[in-house]
């Protein structure tokens, strides 16, 4: 199942990673920057992703829309932002590359001198709209902010959300762009990876001819902190909804780190599909929950797990709250099954296969090396990657669930339905969102 | 800082390098074949990974819930994974977990699929799973009273969703009674009148061979597919009650309807009217003046909402081409102050690109340049080849109409765009739903019609 590529280091340092499959007459253009929101500060959160709006707004040679010139092509392209990175990408007909590499290359080294501040003030904008349409006029939209807060602290960068507080976001000057691009848009900290119909020595050359006179910057400095909870953390707000939903979180394992594939399938087993232990407790045998889902969210420096369920009218989450640790006391005294690690198994190569059947686009084959790229330096890892699930045992499951979902050191978040405070979960605290 | 590296060529940026042509990618070939018992079973060879996606479409959704009964072609849909024989549902979903396999079941107003993918290994399990879902289905009266409880759940949750309130609101008002009148999930007072019975029979009538496609899609061969449906699906037979009809449709009502929702930091927009069906003879210019209007990133909607005037994280409108005429619609939703304007604005995008501002040359290539070279990205996973199948076969299209797609494009002159938007879009019979915070717009929303907005209550929807 091994992904073939090449992957070379140009001069300046951006790595290039090479992949070829000539099935369809596309080609997939993906490029990571290794910064998120995790790079930045408190009291000017949500930068990463609102630069991640300004590098579609036209850079030096070609100063007006990103988008056009590329959908004309017939390319299909967008970027996304995480706490970790930030990625670009297209994909291109074959015969689009070129244009491709001169308009991603562009932008990264060239974006400044076209960076203006109604180019800013527009995406501002934009991206105020983004929060409010996906956080806060949506049902449980707040509920990441609330639970990032109180699972890192303040200092933690985890401990707000990619998308940033609204107030930092209306502070922000444009100088502030300028500097954060500097410090991390340049080669020194970003890798592109090429996945499709290209030949790879004549797609090294055309990377090499674009991006290879942009400077390659300084290096960064990796992102350091740590977090620790102590005891349970209650807290509640009230929210526009009907329902009332009960939110369990525990700090984990890192991305990649012991413990994480582990907490990958116990939080499947206990909570996704319909054969999860919590889905036939809660919603098929007792009826006490309308849904219950899990998973293990790792990322670079830490990971969190995470339950959620929603509690069915005339139900209480206490109910739900004392059931879920029932069920987690009882994988972490008996382990799962054998017959749910072999699930785990093979849906997790199923799950590998599902990814890897496009070359790129959000997901992929050309975003996976990039992945494993910038956060292992090793973008050969597929087979391992897998080999970690496949070393899950009985006894690696269970000791990881003994030890991270930890009943005494959690954040346990409800959201109630406005002026129904009392639905909440015993001893909880006011939580301030926004 | 280091010194730049000397290379052999560097890179012209006085101009963009101009696309080269690529190669066109041929619609991998559809191998047909019928069962006797009347199931159609297609495949279409995929082998970059070893997968098959297995999609077993029926044309028969929502637009044939009996009167009464909205929602009911999507509890049985949703009837069907819930056991088989003396399975239960558990059981049902542990055989698919123990094939790593992803299954899903998708209604819309046409059509009912379920669909499971898995390791090609796996696929004579695969297809015998299939059939026991969809084909002998327990439906007990135990596991219908959860689902449905379920789906009443999840109205109650829906009527605090933007999105779900405006869809809801704008499909009861542009149909009324009509088949395409309700959303699949029906309301609270056909959930609660709905009993096992009327599933049973539902399934009995609707869920029937004769207007049923199994589509496998992957490292697969098609003699063996057909092999294994004749398995799997050789003892099913039978015809469905005749498919939905079209019906008059409501008097034009108010032009603008506010959906209140008090402090809503924006307003959830749908603009749109009944337009065209999926047979119509201006589909390919439609798909161009869709692209040119609010289809694509730099569509004129969304330059001039989001790129222009930050209203929004995006605008967007569309031709729902269905069996009958489906609705043509704008969607955004755009921050409360700013509200009147997006309306004006979007109406007059509407009504500018039928009139006074047709799509010019520029727009017009680039319409079409986005829908031609990019088409190959369309037909990279079994997934999406599955999927493209199930157009043909939900729409009888012919079998050459992805090869003909990208001709029939390029063909659409800037005088068709004219001409089908004129005769498919009415900027006097578009119909405005917002929901939204009715105090801090009612006012600016009467200037638009010249009379106050009429006012829906969610718990109405």
């Amino acid at each position: 199942m091994n992904i073939s590529f090449t992957r070379q280091t140009l001069a300046n340092g951006l790595d290039v990673l090479l992949h070829e499959d000539h099935a369809c007459p596309i080609v997939a253009v993906n490029v990571w920057y290794h910064v998120g929101s995790k790079n930045e500060r408190p009291g000017h959160t949500g930068f990463a992703h609102l630069f991640e709006h300004l590098m579609f707004e036209g850079s030096e040679h070609h100063d007006k829309g990103y988008f056009q010139p590329l959908q004309g092509a017939g390319a299909a392209l967008n970027g996304s932002t995480n706490a970790d990175r930030t990625n670009y990408w297209e994909v291109v007909p074959t015969g689009a590359l070129e244009l491709a590499l001169w308009m991603e290359s562009d932008r990264m080294g060239f974006l400044l001198p076209a960076l203006t501040q109604a180019k800013f003030a527009n995406q501002r904008d934009v991206v105020l709209n983004e929060r409010r349409q996906n956080y806060e006029n949506r049902p449980y939209g707040l509920a990441p902010m609330a639970l990032l807060a109180a699972l890192f602290p303040d200092d933690h960068p985890y401990h707000w959300t990619t998308i940033g507080e609204i107030a930092d976001l209306e502070r922000v000057q444009l100088d502030e762009v300028h500097a954060f691009f500097r410090r991390y848009y340049h080669p020194a900290n970003a890798s592109i990876a090429l996945a499709g119909d290209i030949d790879a020595g004549e797609a090294l050359a055309l990377v090499d001819q674009y991006f290879g006179e942009i400077d390659p910057g300084d290096d960064v400095e990796p992102v350091r902190a740590s977090a620790r909870l102590q005891r349970d953390v209650r807290i509640r707000f009230e929210d526009r909804v009907e329902l009332p939903r009960l939110y369990l979180a525990w700090l984990t394992p890192a991305m990649f780190a012991d413990g994480d594939a582990d907490l990958d399938l116990a939080t499947d087993l206990l909570a996704n599909g319909k054969t999860s232990r919590l889905y036939r407790r809660l919603v098929f045998d007792e009826r006490i929950a309308t849904d219950v889902s899990a998973s293990q969210n790792s990322r670079e420096i830490a990971g969190y797990s995470q339950i959620t369920a929603t509690a069915a009218p005339g139900h209480t989450l206490a109910q739900l709250e004392r059931a879920i640790f029932e069920e987690i006391a009882r994988l972490a005294a008996e382990g799962p099954t054998d017959e749910e690690i072999e699930r785990g198994r093979v849906q997790a190569e199923a799950q590998f296969m599902f990814r890897l059947q496009t070359v790129g686009g959000f997901g992929g084959k050309s975003d996976q090396l990039n992945a494993y790229n910038v956060f292992l330096q090793d973008p050969a890892y597929f087979d391992r990657d897998l080999a970690r699930y496949q070393a899950v045992t009985k006894a690696s499951l269970r000791a990881a669930v003994a030890r991270f979902l930890d009943a005494a050191r959690r954040v346990t978040l409800s959201i109630v339905p406005e002026g129904r405070p009392a639905l909440a979960a015993a001893d909880s605290a006011v939580a301030v969102v926004s | 800082m280091s010194a730049r590296a000397v290379r052999a060529a560097k890179a012209d940026r006085s101009r963009l390098p101009a696309p080269r042509p690529s190669r066109g990618l041929p619609f991998p070939a559809v191998e047909k074949s019928a069962l006797p018992g009347g199931l159609r079973v297609w495949t279409v060879r995929h082998t970059q990974v070893p997968l098959v996606a297995f999609m077993l479409l029926v044309r028969r959704g929502a637009a044939s819930d009996p009167a009464g009964r909205d929602g009911l072609a999507a509890v049985t849909a949703d009837m069907l994974d819930e056991g088989s024989g003396t399975r239960s549902a558990i059981e049902i979903h542990e055989a698919l977990a123990r094939l790593g396999a992803q299954f899903d079941t998708d209604i819309g107003s046409d059509a009912t699929v379920a669909s499971v993918a898995v390791l090609s290994r796996f696929s004579q399990r695969a297809l015998a799973l299939l059939s026991d879902i969809v084909v002998r289905p327990a439906l007990r009266e135990e596991d219908f009273a959860r689902v449905r409880q379920l789906r009443l759940h999840r109205l109650t949750q829906l009527r605090d969703m933007p999105t779900a309130l405006a869809d809801r609101a704008f499909l009861r008002l542009l149909y009324g009674a009509h088949p395409y009148g309700h959303s699949p999930i029906g309301s609270e007072a056909t959930l609660a009148a709905m009993t096992i019975d009327d599933v049973r029979a539902f399934h009995a009538r609707a869920i029937r061979p004769a207007v049923a496609t199994l589509i496998a899609v992957g490292d697969c061969e098609h003699e063996d597919v057909v092999r294994l449906a004749g398995e799997a699906f050789g003892d099913w037979t039978g015809a469905p009650d005749p498919d939905a009809t079209d019906s008059e449709l409501p008097r034009q009502s108010a032009p603008v309807t506010v959906v209140p929702r008090p402090r809503a930091p924006q307003s959830e927009l749908r603009i749109g009217h009944v337009a065209a069906a999926r047979s119509t003879p201006d589909y390919h210019a439609l798909v161009v003046a869709n692209t040119i209007l609010g289809g694509q990133f730099v569509s004129r909607i969304n330059l001039n909402l989001r790129e222009h005037k930050g209203l929004t994280y995006g605008a967007r409108t569309s031709f729902e081409f269905r069996r009958l005429p489906g609705p043509f619609a704008l969607q955004a939703s755009v921050q409360t102050s700013g509200t009147a304007v997006a309306i004006r604005e979007s109406i007059a995008e509407i009504a500018g690109i039928r009139g006074e501002r047709p799509a010019t040359p520029d727009e017009l290539a680039l319409g079409i340049a986005a829908l031609t070279r990019g088409y190959a990205r369309s037909f990279e996973t079994s997934e999406q080849i599955g999927r493209a199948a199930m157009q043909l076969a939900l729409y009888d299209l012919p079998d050459d109409y992805f090869q003909e797609f990208v001709p029939r494009i390029e063909a659409v002159t800037a005088d068709d765009v004219s001409r089908v938007t004129a005769r498919h879009l009415d900027p006097s019979r578009l119909l405005t739903v917002v929901v939204g915070d009715l105090d801090a717009i009612g006012a600016d929303l009467a200037g638009i019609a010249n009379a106050p907005p009429t006012v829906l209550p969610p718990e109405s929807i």
